[in-house]
């Protein structure tokens, strides 16, 4: 079975994030109001052949927690989708 | 090492760019045996000390240094550290250094989200490691940087142990030597421009030492670093802590000396 994963990799809370900071204060000067806490991070995408779900989620953290996130720094979530 | 001289090898991947530099400071400024080190080689030809030299490997893709860890070399590297060889992390090789878990802690983008590229003022807050070793005690150098992603960061517990275990080795300062806000060029965590990992044999720091190497330049602080590995080395090899003490007393009188 394929599936499609859906990463979102995040700056941990407690990380000042200043290119965030950056896009705020740029979307203020625009002049849209009461606009906050603007946050980047990473989106991947990635196709990966398991038998079921759980296999494909328990994969797809792997590979989260060896590559695509420091966990010193990041956070990450994933959403599978069978294809 | 081959007779007297030190081996050298300098790590490069695709995307490295300061490989030549440290080559060059090694092999024509002092004299010792350097080898470039190919990503997709196996074998550390025998070096004596590796150096994971500045640039951009594979294009900072993902994050700075997360693709290198993986390359066939750095596993090599690692075992190397792991059996207390010597390891030598400048910038990108820094970075490298924290992904692969070699250090702890990570580079953060710079507070500023500015690429600093200048010449700033380290503070030597440990100069019982082999790579400081001939600096005085909280010796102020001058040495340049040129980084977008040197903001260092680790949590609490982290930071506590650097400290008791003194592997905070540079700090960025002014020319008086006061850690400030204003001397910190990235934001970096209590100022921290290079740590030791806590066996002392692996250094990774974000200002560029090979640039500060080369007389013609006018200033030389940054071969102090190599200069440490050398005698460190070489009083390795021939086993002798103890030539080791009266190398350095001997090199200190000179120095005092010379002025």
């Amino acid at each position: 079975m394929a599936y499609l994963a859906r990463i979102r990799v995040t700056l941990r809370k407690s990380i000042l994030d200043p290119q965030g900071k950056a896009v705020e204060h740029a979307v203020l000067t625009l002049g849209f109001a009461g606009v906050s806490h603007v946050r980047m991070g990473k989106y991947i995408e990635l196709c990966v052949d398991r038998q079921d779900k759980n296999e494909a989620r328990r994969v797809t953290e792997d590979v989260c927690k060896k590559l695509l996130a420091n966990p010193v720094m990041e956070d990450f979530s994933v959403e599978l989708e069978e294809l | 090492m081959d007779g007297a001289k030190v081996k050298f090898g300098i790590v490069v991947f695709p995307g490295s760019n300061c490989d030549h530099d440290a080559y060059y400071v090694c092999k024509k400024i002092l004299l010792q045996e350097a080898v470039f080190l190919w990503h997709k080689e196996t074998d550390l030809r025998g070096v004596d000390a590796v150096i994971l030299p500045g640039g951009f490997s594979y294009g900072d893709y993902l994050r700075c240094g997360a693709i290198a860890r993986f390359s066939p070399i750095m596993q090599q590297v690692i075992r190397f550290a792991g059996e207390g060889g010597t390891v030598l992390g400048i910038c990108n090789g820094f970075q490298i250094l924290v992904e692969a878990g070699l250090l702890p802690g990570v580079l953060l983008r710079n507070s500023s989200l500015n690429f600093v590229c200048k010449y700033v003022h380290l503070r030597t807050e440990n100069v019982e490691t082999r790579f400081t070793r001939q600096c005085q005690p909280g010796e102020i150098l001058s040495i340049p940087i040129a980084h977008g992603d040197g903001n260092y960061f680790t949590d609490d517990a982290t930071l506590q142990r650097l400290r008791q275990n003194n592997q905070i080795v540079f700090r960025y300062c002014d020319a008086q030597g006061n850690c400030t806000d204003e001397a910190n060029p990235n934001g970096s965590l209590e100022n921290i421009a290079g740590i030791v990992n806590e066996q002392g044999n692996v250094l990774g720091m974000m200002p560029h030492p090979e640039r500060a190497s080369d007389p013609v330049l006018r200033n030389t602080d940054g071969q102090k670093i190599f200069t440490s590995v050398m005698r460190d080395v070489v009083t390795r090899s021939i086993g002798l802590e103890v030539a080791d003490q009266s190398l350095m007393s001997a090199e200190r009188g000179r120095r005092y000396v010379d002025g």
